[in-house]
């Protein structure tokens, strides 16, 4: 058989010719000819012309022929509707056939014709085909279902198509099960709302019966689908996890990462004080490991999705460090992920290993992959503080090969290391100048500048050094110009005698000679600075710097647990979320992993991770110099647009920069944390919460009523003045904050007392510790005359972006009108923060307290309080702080209290009232949390709500 | 799921292309070729997005398979289904190579009509596949036929029919193993692990049931104390013949192997397919038999020579015998010439793949052997300094390193009358080298 030869007719007028072997009596030839037809078409050949005559071959009892046809057809029918029909009733009769295979292959075949014409008569066959006697018929009929979907949405539901694949879930024959299942899952993807699939535990437990029966393919189909399921209860949870982890030994990748994936998320919602739960830990390391001995390009897919595990959950894979060991013959993508997964497991325990591993991989051949490996030995002097000194001996060692490449990567990581280890390691300076000629990428020119003008003092000739740079300053890159403009100021600043002539020189190049306004401005700044009060200058400049932190790279933890829940799928692979690479409705859906539901375990999931906790788990990344500057410049505060958070923070994101991060760096920080460092500044106090509860109505209208009884809500404290007349050129603002049936608003004062109407107000809040942001435009119907006043309650949300304020709970404002943009800051009151679900269960009230570490307790004192037991607990629960328990010990009375922040942390309130003289009450408050920074606010919260 | 299934030459022309959603136009094809077979730097990953548009690619030969989605799909599974694509092809024609694919395009069609149903795998066992997929035409079948046709592909044993029968029932197991080494240039081990493949053929009638022992750590444990005082024997005693029990860090089973049984007894059984099939594969990395052991020495004379001295140690029982041992001693770029001295085998330098290859035919255990070569290299002004890749090693042993042992493979058919002793089987151990390397 040499069919090769249909590949090789190109001759003129060949359609003529197939034409008429088309139409030949002999069936040989007629067979000849369709794979003629169908080798034309494979090669990009347009065959449509033939259409009539393939069509007039479909009536065959030859299976082999029967199927080129059909081939043919699904190709061109879309270009050929009218006639596509004219194939109908072959069809239908196939599906009346008494071979099963031929029923079968007429209605998968039928169904991918996209003709709208053709999907009416599709489905009466398709209707019995559902209820065929033979699996085989059943299982293409159940996929068929999808693509009509795919077609026509509407007639699916129309025809009920949808219910009776419903029931095929409960189908006798397992391979029907998973075609049935697949199928579903399509079609609720592009229904996110309705409940088609309806999992519940009865049609869980199916689906885990045909899982130990169906192919391969179809356990990925059915595992896939039980990712969906969020388990009733940790129980729930347990016994499924418990019936998935025998697929972890199956010989196909795919089934044991989707039966990873479920274990991943399920085990969310189990506690860590379950031996289930250690077991289960236990049981997933080994086929992770063995994922490594597949096919590379599988093994790609399980190095990306390790990635997360071990971000997720660093303590499943903590001891395989040798598995990711990088083998000479690996291909390079998988290489590069090993190394990235090595740096993520380095510890103090093995950093000895992963150390000589990492010098090896520095003297490879692939470039890429000597950068990151060299890069990586950074990472793990500033993660593993003891070994710093052994990574920088090794990367001294690495100048010294003098490979270009290599000594600029070394060089940029070395500087982060100085970062850290402030004054431990500057002996290696002499090294690195020693280099300075072989720096040709910016990034590494960058690093050296700052290192010269951060250490000015040290080297003597630095004034000469940064000469040098500045002979071609015009050619230079923007990270290098900064980065030199600053570097001189400092040297400047430390050796002010001999460097006049130098820092005059930057600053007219900077301001007069460059085109870019980040440059000019930043001289701008510096020279102002200069020239006004050089002793700010110095406060600012060389300002001490705000530590780095050990991790970097790290997804953002809901990311994180949304990729968790894509375990083997693309978006694990690309490390993104579905909806930035799907078009279209289609699995755009976000999934988030499931809450956990045991006991006390929610005050340790991540989202409530104890604020400035020394695992770092979310560094807040420093926005890279370019952008700093080009908000400065960008004064277009537009209001902000209300709508889907994510919208919101991205569309206010340059504006809130200009406030914080512009501003912020240049009173405190230095401005010069060298352009696209990775490292982040101290973790927020609060991370970025998920999704909380803002107004969840019908738990407010509970808490309305079981409360006392006070529509008022939590206190409201009097209105004060924020931004005086005097600074903001006649408007004076003056606010307070209150919370009302769970949303927090502003209530503002806008006073014009200018001379001009003022017109085109528009507000914006920096980035602050928990996220609060507008959570609609400052809306300012009329122009404001001058002497006139408006009262607005400006309604806030909690998504916006954090970063940890000092104090706690400092806001910083910007509000513009049609004169200027004007900034003032306010200290808001914490009780705004405290949700309405703050209510604890008594169990859990009391396990937490005592899970919780003893140096996390703060004790208050509230004096000459006048209110008894009940007074105090009725009013504390107006502003949302509950009462679980009281106690009267030896005349005292015992208040136990919880509240929860909008961010999800739970404080814990233990109050002691004991009568000081006849009608005024002394307080003793102790409290505890797991983020002991929020105490002293929570204390002054109290304070407030109890004397007012 | 699966949008659509593409396979290029090397030059990347389309040899076959079946598209199974509306969302793949023809230009995907085009966008693959440009983007991925023509692209001038080297395939920096396996999956590419072009333009919202996913491609996964696996290569056989200069045969590029690609899979293409628009899609979230599920990637671990479009990997294993090319990689099964090929298997499929591989089990109808042979080699997949150009010609091949091009002779059997329609066949190939048929096939992908068959497994991939609007982008979701089917059934891709070939025993099932090649009952209906004959390229013979229609075979009259009768109606029982096709009904066994179907409750096959369909059913909970898709992997074999009803009905086979053989005069003589035979089996034989392979247990295949790679033990892999990376050593470090002072002889310390820096990783070591065993993979291994336990393949059986089945020559069976009927629908045995099978049940494999292997001297598995944890079920010898749980089997009781008795054999405690035996598995306590260091295992130095045994090297070559195996130890007692050996712990397996994890294993995976072919489909057929009911995995909640293995989960809850650690038992294995299973219906085997007919023929040739991998039963399991598993990994171990404690107490493994290191076949050979190599020890570089490499001098620096001057700038333009090198002296390197490579012994290697044979290190199992002086009654087997290791086969196809190749040594391979890489050599820098600018080497201009070399001069080596062997004990045993032969030496050769070879100046295209940069590299010394000395092979020995046969070495019986606890040997050793020497090559000593001196590597002339041109002076270059290339400041990089030379990356020494490591010294690799092959060779093939006639045991399995990880010591793991067949104890039993029991058959039982009760509708057929033969018996487990009726059936003959054959035992065969053989340990290759996998990435065997040491570093210097």
């Amino acid at each position: 058989m040499t069919d090769s030869k249909y590949f090789t007719t190109t001759k003129k007028g060949e359609i003529f010719e197939l034409k008429a072997e088309l139409n030949s009596d002999k069936k040989e030839k007629k067979k000849e000819a369709v794979k003629k037809v169908i080798a034309s078409m494979t090669v990009g050949k347009d065959v449509s012309a033939l259409f009539p005559d393939v069509v007039n071959c479909m009536q065959t009892d030859n299976l082999e022929l029967k199927k080129l046809v059909y081939l043919y057809l699904m190709n061109y029918a879309k270009s050929q509707p009218d006639m596509a029909i004219m194939a109908v009733n072959t069809f239908v009769k196939d599906c009346e056939d008494p071979n099963p295979l031929i029923r079968a292959l007429a209605v998968r075949t039928m169904g991918c014709i996209r003709v709208d014409k053709i999907t009416e008569y599709l489905c009466e066959p398709l209707r019995k085909c559902l209820k065929d006697e033979d699996p085989y018929v059943r299982k293409t009929a159940a996929v068929c279902v999808a693509k009509l979907h795919d077609i026509n949405a509407q007639l699916v539901e129309d025809q009920g198509f949808l219910d009776t694949l419903k029931d095929l879930i409960s189908d006798s024959n397992p391979m029907v099960v998973a075609n049935a299942v697949a199928a579903l899952s399509e079609i609720a993807e592009s229904h996110p709302s309705s409940n088609l699939l309806d999992l519940n535990p009865q049609s869980i437990n199916k689906l885990l019966t045909a899982l130990n029966e169906c192919t391969e393919w179809g356990q990925i189909f059915i595992l896939d689908c039980l990712a969906n399921y969020t388990p009733k209860d940790d129980r729930e949870a347990q016994s499924i996890c418990e019936r998935v982890t025998p697929r972890l030994s199956h010989a196909n990748s795919a089934v044991v990462l989707s039966a990873v994936k479920v274990l991943m998320k399920f085990m969310e919602m189990l506690s860590k004080d379950l031996d289930y739960y250690g077991t289960l830990l236990k049981k997933l390391a080994p086929p992770l490991v063995t994922l490594l001995s597949a096919e590379p390009e599988l093994q790609y897919v399980a190095l990306r999705n390790i990635n997360l595990i071990v971000q997720k959950r660093p303590e499943i894979l903590k001891h395989e460090m040798k598995v990711f060991f990088v083998k000479y013959n690996d291909p390079i993508y998988v290489k590069l992920e090993k190394l990235d997964i090595m740096i993520r497991l380095a510890s103090q325990a093995n950093i000895a290993q992963v150390l000589a591993e990492l010098k090896e991989y520095a003297t490879e051949v692939d470039v890429d992959f000597v950068r990151k490996a060299v890069r990586a030995i950074g990472r793990c002097a500033i993660k593993v503080e003891q070994s710093a000194e052994r990574c920088v001996s090794t990367l001294l060692d690495l100048i010294q090969t003098k490979v270009n490449y290599v000594v600029q990567e070394a060089i940029v990581v070395i500087k982060d290391i100085f970062r850290k280890y402030p004054n431990k390691y500057e002996s290696v300076i002499a090294t690195l100048c020693e280099n300075l000629d072989s720096l040709d990428e910016p990034e590494a020119r960058a690093a050296m500048i700052w290192i010269v003008g951060e250490y000015a003092e040290r080297i003597d000739n630095a004034d000469e050094l940064l000469e040098s740079f500045l002979e071609g300053f015009h050619d230079e890159s923007t990270q290098v110009q900064l980065q030199l403009l600053t570097a001189i100021v400092k040297l400047f600043l430390k050796k002010p005698t001999e460097t006049q002539e130098l820092v005059q020189q930057v600053l007219s190049l900077a301001t007069q000679d460059s085109d870019n306004p980040d440059l000019r401005d930043r001289g701008y700044i510096y020279w102002r600075l200069l020239s006004t009060d050089p002793v700010a200058a110095k406060e600012v400049v060389l300002a001490e710097k705000p530590l780095i932190s050990e991790e970097t790279d790290l997804i953002e933890p809901t990311l994180l647990d949304e990729l968790i829940c894509y375990i083997g799928t693309l978006a694990s692979v690309y490390h993104k979320p579905p909806s930035a690479f799907v078009e279209g409705g289609r699995g755009v859906v976000h999934k988030s992993l499931p809450p956990r539901t045991a006991s006390n375990e929610s005050t340790e999931s991540p989202e409530t991770a104890p604020a400035g906790a020394p695992t770092g788990e979310q560094p807040d990344v420093i926005p890279t110099q370019g952008d700093l500057l080009g908000d400065l410049l960008n004064l277009d505060l537009g209001p902000p647009v209300s709508g889907p958070p994510l919208a919101t923070s991205s569309v206010q994101m340059g504006a809130v920069d200009l406030l914080g991060g512009g501003l912020d760096s240049l009173m405190g920080d230095e401005p010069e944390g060298i352009g696209d460092t990775n490292f982040g500044a101290p973790p927020p106090a609060a991370p970025a919460r998920v999704g909380a509860p803002i107004g969840s109505g019908l738990s407010d209208l509970f808490d309305l009523t079981s409360g006392v009884g006070t529509l008022s809500g939590s206190y409201v404290a009097p209105k004060t003045v924020w931004l005086p007349a005097m600074k903001a050129k006649g408007l004076e603002i003056s606010g307070t904050f209150t919370r009302q049936v769970g949303s927090i608003s502003m209530d503002l004062q806008l006073t014009n007392k200018a001379l001009q109407v003022m017109t085109d107000f528009a507000i914006q809040f920096n980035r602050n510790s928990f996220g609060l942001a507008p959570a609609a435009p400052l809306q300012v119907h009329a122009p404001l005359s001058p002497n006139q006043t408006v009262e607005i309650s400006l309604p806030l949300n909690t998504v916006g972006s954090v970063m940890k304020m000092d104090p706690l709970n400092n806001l910083q404002v910007a509000v513009k009108n049609n004169i200027d943009i004007f900034y003032f800051s306010t200290l808001y009151p914490l009780h705004i923060l405290f949700v309405e679900d703050g209510k604890m269960d008594r169990q859990m009230f009391l396990a937490t307290w005592k899970d919780i570490p003893n140096e996390n307790e703060a004790q208050f004192q509230i004096r000459d309080c006048s209110l008894n037991a009940e007074a105090v607990s009725t009013k504390l629960q107006s502003s949302n702080i509950f009462t679980i328990a009281k106690r009267n010990v030896e005349g005292q009375d015992m208040l136990y209290q919880s509240l929860k922040l909008t961010n999800g942390i739970w404080v814990l309130a233990e109050l002691r009232i004991q009568p000081g003289n006849p009608s005024f009450m002394d307080l003793e408050l102790s409290l505890k949390c797991r983020a002991p920074e929020v105490s002293q606010h929570v204390y002054q919260a109290y304070e407030t709500i109890l004397k007012n | 799921m699966i949008g659509g299934l593409f396979i290029y030459n090397h030059k990347g022309e389309v040899l076959i292309s079946r598209v199974y959603r509306d969302d793949i136009g023809r230009n995907a094809v085009d966008a693959f070729r440009v983007n991925v077979i023509h692209a001038r730097q080297q395939v920096r990953s396996p999956v590419t997005n072009i333009a919202r548009t996913s491609f996964f690619h696996v290569k056989r030969s200069n045969i590029w398979l690609a899979a293409v989605t628009k899609q979230n799909v599920n990637a671990a599974m479009v990997f294993e289904f090319l990689y099964k694509m090929c298997d499929v092809m591989a089990a109808y024609f042979g080699k997949i190579s150009e010609e091949n694919i091009k002779n059997n395009f329609v066949l190939i069609y048929e096939l992908l009509d068959e497994i991939l149903d609007f982008g979701y795998p089917q059934n891709s066992e070939t025993g099932a596949l090649k009952t209906f997929i004959t390229q013979q035409g229609i075979k009259s079948q009768t109606k029982e036929e096709q009904s066994q046709i179907t409750s096959q592909v369909t059913g909970q044993i898709g992997w074999r029919r009803e009905g086979i029968k053989y005069r003589r029932n035979e089996l034989f197991l392979d247990v295949l193993e790679s033990v892999n080494l990376l050593m470090s240039p002072q002889g310390q081990v820096l990783s070591a692990h065993v993979s291994g493949r336990v393949v059986m053929k089945s020559y069976l009638s009927g629908m045995p049931e099978c049940k494999f022992g292997m001297n598995d750590k944890i079920v010898i444990e749980k089997q009781g104390k008795g054999t405690a005082d035996e598995t306590s024997k260091s295992w130095k005693e045994s090297v070559g013949g195996g130890k007692q029990s050996i712990a397996i860090d994890d294993c995976t089973f072919h489909q057929c192997v009911r995995l909640s049984k293995f989960d809850s007894e650690r038992s294995i059984s299973f219906i085997p397919p007919d023929g040739e099939f991998e039963l399991m594969r598993y990994r171990t990395t404690k107490d493994i038999i290191l076949p050979f052991r190599v020890i570089p020495l490499v001098r620096e004379v001057g700038r333009t020579k090198l002296e390197v001295k490579v012994v290697i140690k044979s290190n199992f029982k002086p009654s087997l015998l290791a086969q196809k041992i190749e040594v391979r001693i890489p050599t820098p770029l600018n080497t201009s010439g070399v001069q080596v001295i062997c004990m045993k085998g032969k030496a050769k330098y070879k100046a295209s793949e940069n590299a010394i290859v000395w092979k020995i035919k046969r070495m019986a255990g606890m040997k050793e052997s020497q090559i000593s070569a001196e590597i002339e290299l041109l002076p270059t002004n290339d400041k990089k300094k030379w990356a020494r890749p490591p010294i690799s090693m092959n060779f093939e042993v006639p045991f399995a390193p990880s010591g793991l042992k067949v104890r039993y493979l029991k058959v039982f058919e009760p509708k057929l009358n033969y018996s487990d002793h009726d059936v003959i089987k054959w035992v065969r151990y053989i340990g290759r080298s996998g990435i065997y390397e040491t570093r210097c």
